[in-house]
């Protein structure tokens, strides 16, 4: 397949602090104990895409995910890593690494994504219809949207990101309407044109945009270097290249090479022709029939090109690591209901504990829960719907539930974790109590302390609460 | 009858007391499309290809299981009534029809009102125009209205909508109505927006976001058709009644349900697929839907099927000829396909008939041409005519050579001279155009005093074949030697009224012109050009602007502000100079109240007033000669003292002050920059008239401390000054 793939990694994200350090990029969080990159990695590598371009913001986040990927799949995966100054955005990542792309299409996808959807599929669609640019659209995440969404009754300001408001056509093959960031929040304004060319036209509010993106190389390109002020893919780019699709304003498009092999196509066809195709609702996409006009001659102005969009079925797991609410959500259904993504084989009991880690006495270990490697549990613990990472010391009467334990926790005897995430070194001094709580790296929460929804961290961070 | 059944056993299933379906027909469209047709005859009882359109409404409701229909008359109510009472409708056992006449409605609104008040509506109703043509089942959409009123009480009508799409081109369906844009709910099917009235010149149509917030899913619709044909439940009625200001059902109350929220109310779609169903609301449509009666679309309401009392005995040859059995057609004559010869017509040598319909007793001469046209009783035309596109109600006379151009409409009894020419869109009647086109275009003429009604259109046999007939005794035939429609014709050629000529090819019998279309092609481009530039009017960037929302309208509020601010001083600097020098010793009372005025009419603080004042001082103190600062200076103490009452008139509190202190800053810094070197010298001066207080000026003082050092300038000129009056404070 001539694709190359570009792996957004992200940097430091503002949203998952305290999670993230400059130590930890978000790339490298660990979901069910590995990081969040290599589901992404692995789901490309299965579909045989091998080089890749990961671009990393900040320089020092590039080297530790460039020393990950080098361990971690040196003779598996061409990877180039690439830095780039933070906050550039999404399209500014690819506009740093434009000049390194000579594939004819390139997929585009979020470093943060895990999911089992087959990018190639994604490919193939895309050059099915010839598209400029091709969406991965997931069903919106049930748990996430709706938690953060009864968080965003807190603060207003929030919504969710992954709200998205898109119309596509009806076979839902097209993308004919984005709407993101704060356009979501005004009234719909949907162009005529475009209603007009296809007749009918399906909104919805329930699709996330999966951040996973097949581009047609020379309009990215030209995009990217046309419109200077874009800086995000998806508020940006997309947007862009769907509103213009009735009338596109692309010069060096591939569509021309499509547009050309029609027109052949029509030269040979009589008017008559043209209309029982009309009729009988011929395979020719809207945006074919649009840009014949109505006499069956192809009027030389009008110029289309075609914005898809593929969904996935119901049945795949897509989402985005992009809050600490998602974090959570990923970490539990990795090890529960999507556990077949984890890439661990789970046991009878529907959980895994590796080999090496070990159970004191009358300790119980629920079923989707993960173990990590190394790692001890004292007397009569109990883990509910956890993950707990590698090496790590917890002693005795721990009560963890429904909460994620980085590597190298000390978690002392007799305290309660709940819905809590515990960073990496971060030590919990006797019976401290954590409900719904974030640990941030090397932190110490002192003994007997009990916290509820808060933010803990060192303090050079700033606390976000 | 199993459609009627169905509905029954639904109803015994509910164990609800039965109530027959009703319908109520409305057999006035409330509007003049068909003028002047309909000047002489209602709408209703226009022939369509060979009976009034009334008769396949009636037909329809009663193959759909009503049982009792109201039919609401109005215009020409009176022949409307004659008519259903000659029909046989009046003498059907299980299809009881009730008229209701009413001569002063003017609208569907106050139709349903007049209807509420009668209380013969028990119960769900259809309603639906006598103009109607459909050959649907309407059980599944019964059905589906009950199921939803026994769920949800709010649920009053259910409209049934067509796939249809409208031309790219003209923006219009094949029916000649305006695209019509909907948004409905997938699941439910509830109708969320409705659109017909489009507006050419956005490119952009907004929803409202509430739409999605309720519904995950919305589609938007602009392929589909209103029939025009709505299950209502009795709320509609009374919702007619309590709001007295609806009067067009779509535009009204449709809109006012949607947009408003009337007590929650909601409105379902109902979309018919494989059936037919169309209304018939001008001229275009008339010839669609007659072209589609003809290809059987509406089946069995054809010509050869008896389907109403007074059906002409008809039969269908091969390719789609109707034809009656004794018409008398020349040998050399061609009839083609798709068309329909009534009843004692005949037709001469040489002439070609096409797509067109001829209903009885019509005499067709020699080497006539007619194409897509639709002759009705008892026309006359004669040797060499050609006809295209057009309408001939009854009793027409076309005489020899005479051409009909494409879209022409000949109303009753009117006659065209001979080698005269119609052109093109032509609307001629007997009857004179109105002179003056009642502001209220909704309402059709109904007056049945003015004489018109009593004219013998549909009963006699005329023999208006010399143009010698009496129309309110006073035409004859000499009046209409020199008419308007050649000599010896008899007619008023009717100016194209609002939308002019432009318009007229929308809605007319002719297809659209070719030239028209290459041109509407052309424009395609310019209008996508339009489509991209509103489009670029949306945010370039979410993430820029992350609420932009609202930073563009604060943006606005404070240019409309300062725009407003702006010329609120110069009128309080031309109110202050017409008291200097117009009345010298001039009441400052006066300027007081003028500025009070002022300040209300642009909504702006005493602070504003004090400034503009201040600013309007200065002003004056430039206008004397002066040629060095020192100069200036005794010129600004002048003024100062000269205006000192009325300054301090408005110089209430400290924050007005220091408003004062911050616009004579901006002062120097911008439009009066002569006082920048005598900055503190003014302020001084200020302070001592006792016009700013040391409050002030140490607020201003502090106010700049941390700002940037080109913000400072004036500050430093001052430090001495404020140094002071910091240390005269401290002694205190």
């Amino acid at each position: 397949m001539d694709f190359q793939v570009v792996v957004l990694a992200g940097g430091t994200s503002k949203n998952l602090v305290p999670l993230v350090s400059k130590d930890v990029p978000k790339a490298l969080l660990p979901v069910a104990n590995r990081p969040v990159l290599s589901y992404v990695l692995e789901l490309l590598e299965s579909n045989n895409l091998k080089d890749l371009i990961v671009v990393v913001e900040g320089a020092q986040a590039a080297l530790r995910v460039g020393g990950w990927i080098s361990s971690a799949y040196v003779h598996r995966l061409n990877v180039e890593v690439a830095a780039v100054p933070e906050d550039v955005g999404t399209a500014g990542a690819l506009r740093a690494v434009s000049h390194h792309l000579s594939a004819s299409d390139i997929l585009v996808v979020s470093g943060d994504l895990v999911s089992d959807v087959p990018p190639g599929a994604v490919a193939a669609t895309h050059r099915r219809h010839g598209a400029v640019v091709t969406a991965l659209l997931c069903a919106a995440p049930v748990s996430g949207p709706s938690e953060t969404g009864s968080s965003g009754g807190k603060d207003k300001a929030k919504k969710p990101v992954g709200h998205n408001i898109i119309g596509l056509d009806p076979k839902r093959q097209f993308l004919l309407l984005v709407a993101t960031g704060a356009e979501v929040e005004k009234d719909i304004r949907v162009q005529k044109s475009i209603i007009r060319a296809v007749g009918k036209m399906e909104i919805r509010s329930d699709l996330m945009d999966a951040h996973l993106y097949a581009f047609k190389r020379s309009v990215l390109q030209e995009v990217l270097d046309q419109q200077t002020s874009f800086c995000s893919l998806k508020q940006d780019v997309i947007p862009y290249l769907v509103r213009s699709q009735m009338r596109s304003e692309l010069a060096t498009n591939g569509v021309s090479q499509l547009e050309e092999g029609l027109e052949g196509k029509v030269a040979s066809q009589n008017n008559q022709a043209w209309i029982s195709q009309h009729l009988t609702h011929s395979t020719a996409s809207f945006h074919e029939l649009f840009a014949l006009g109505p006499n069956g001659s192809r009027s030389a102005q009008i110029r289309t090109h075609k914005c898809c969009a593929y969904i996935a079925s119901p049945s795949k797991y897509c989402a985005r690591l992009n809050s600490i609410q998602a974090f959570s959500d990923i970490n539990r259904d990795v090890t529960g209901e999507a556990s077949r993504l984890s890439g661990y084989s789970f046991s009878a009991q529907n959980n895994f504990i590796h080999p090496s880690a070990e159970l004191g006495l009358k300790t119980t270990v629920g079923p989707h829960c993960m173990l990590g490697e190394g790692s001890q549990l004292g007397d009569k613990c109990s883990v509910k719907r956890s993950v707990i990472g590698r090496h790590c010391r917890i002693g005795s009467n721990v009560k963890i539930e429904n909460s994620v334990v980085m590597n190298h926790v000390t978690i002392e005897d007799g305290c309660l974790v709940k819905g809590s995430i515990i960073c990496s070194i971060a030590h919990l001094q006797q019976r401290a109590v954590l409900n719904y709580c974030q640990v941030g790296a090397s932190f110490v929460v002192t003994a007997g302390s009990e916290h509820k929804a808060e933010s803990l961290a060192r303090s050079e961070k700033s606390s976000s609460q | 009858m199993a459609q009627k059944k169905g509905s029954r056993v639904s109803e015994d299933a509910e164990v609800l007391p039965e109530v027959p379906l009703q319908a109520v027909l409305l057999a006035d469209s409330f509007a003049q499309k068909f003028r002047p047709i309909t000047l002489e005859r209602p709408k209703v009882l226009l022939p369509l290809v060979n009976v009034p359109m009334i008769d396949y409404t009636l037909a329809w409701l009663e193959s759909v299981g009503v049982e009792e229909v109201f039919i609401f008359c109005c215009a020409h109510s009176k022949l409307v009534v004659d008519y259903l009472d000659s029909s046989q409708w009046a003498r059907q056992p299980s299809f009881l029809v009730q008229k209701i006449e009413s001569h002063d409605s003017t609208s569907a609104g106050d139709a349903l009102r007049r209807i509420y008040d009668l209380n013969v509506i028990r119960g769900d109703f259809i309603l639906i125009s006598g103009d109607t043509v459909s050959n649907m089942c309407l059980t599944q959409a019964l059905k589906e209205h009950k199921e939803r009123r026994k769920k949800d009480m709010l649920a009053v009508m259910t409209m049934v909508i067509k796939q249809s799409k409208p031309s790219s081109l003209t923006h219009q369906t094949r029916l000649g109505n305006d695209e019509l844009l909907m948004a409905i709910d997938p699941e439910t099917k509830r109708l969320l927006y409705y659109e017909d009235k489009a507006d050419h010149s956005k490119g952009l149509i907004s929803l409202d976001k509430i739409l999605l917030a309720e519904n995950p899913a919305v589609y938007l619709h602009n392929d589909m058709q209103d029939c025009y044909i709505d299950i209502c439940s009795p709320e509609v009625l009374s919702l007619f009644t309590d709001n007295f200001d609806y009067q067009h059902l779509r535009r009204h109350f449709v809109k006012s349900l949607l947009v408003d929220d009337v007590m929650g109310y909601k409105i379902f779609t109902h979309e018919t697929h494989s059936s037919y169903a169309a209304r018939i609301d001008n001229f275009r449509s008339y010839d669609t839907v007659s072209k589609d009666i003809l290809h059987r679309w509406t089946y069995p309401f054809v010509p050869d099927v008896q389907f109403s009392g007074n059906c002409p005995i008809i039969k269908l040859d091969r390719r789609g000829m109707y034809r009656a059995p004794d018409v008398t057609q020349s040998r050399s004559a061609q009839v083609g396909p798709f068309t329909l010869v009534g009843k004692g017509t005949t037709i001469g040598d040489n002439t070609t008939i096409t797509n067109s319909v001829i209903r009885e007793g019509c005499t067709i001469g020699c080497n006539v041409s007619i194409e897509g046209s639709y002759i009705w009783n008892n026309v006359t035309i004669q040797d060499d005519c050609k006809l295209s596109h057009a309408i001939v109600c009854d009793g027409v006379v076309i005489k020899t050579g005479s051409v009909l151009e494409p879209g022409v409409i000949l109303s009753f009894k009117v006659v065209v001279g001979q080698q005269f020419a119609v052109p093109a869109y032509s609307k001629v009647s007997l009857l004179p155009q109105p002179l003056k086109q009642d502001s209220d275009e909704e309402l059709e003429y109904a007056d049945s005093g003015s004489g018109f009604v009593e004219s013998p259109a549909i009963t006699s046999a005329s023999d208006a074949a010399n143009g010698e007939f009496n129309l309110k005794s006073s035409t004859n035939s000499e009046r209409w030697g020199t008419s308007e429609v050649g000599v010896s014709g008899a007619g008023y050629i009717w100016s194209v009224c609002e939308g002019g000529l432009e318009e007229e090819w929308r809605q007319s019998v002719a297809p659209i012109p070719a030239d028209k279309l290459a041109e509407f092609s052309l424009n395609v481009h310019a209008e996508l050009d339009l489509t991209n530039q509103d489009g670029s009017i949306l945010p370039a960037s979410g993430e820029l602007m992350p609420d932009s929302g609202s930073v563009v309208s604060d943006y606005d509020v404070d240019e409309v502000f300062k725009g407003d601010y702006a010329y609120f001083e110069k009128e309080v600097e031309a109110t202050f100079l017409r008291a200097v020098h117009e009345v010298p010793g001039v009441d400052q009372n006066n300027v007081i109240l003028e500025v009070n005025s002022l300040r209300l009419s642009y909504n702006l603080q005493f602070s504003d007033c004090a400034s503009a004042i201040f600013y309007s001082v200065m002003k004056l103190a430039l206008e004397s000669p002066y040629s060095t600062n020192g100069e200036l200076f005794t010129n600004v103490e002048k003024v100062v003292a000269d205006w000192k009452d009325l300054l301090k008139h408005y110089l209430h509190s400290v924050d007005e002050e220091f408003e004062v202190i911050q616009k004579f800053e901006e002062m120097c810094l911008e439009s009066t920059k002569e006082f920048s070197a005598l900055f503190a010298k003014i302020l001084h001066e200020l302070y001592d008239k006792e016009l700013v207080t040391e409050d002030a000026i140490l607020q201003w003082a502090s106010e700049k401390e941390n700002a940037d050092e080109s913000d400072r300038v004036f500050v430093r000129q001052c430090e001495t000054f404020i140094k002071w009056l910091k240390e005269a404070e401290e002694e205190e």
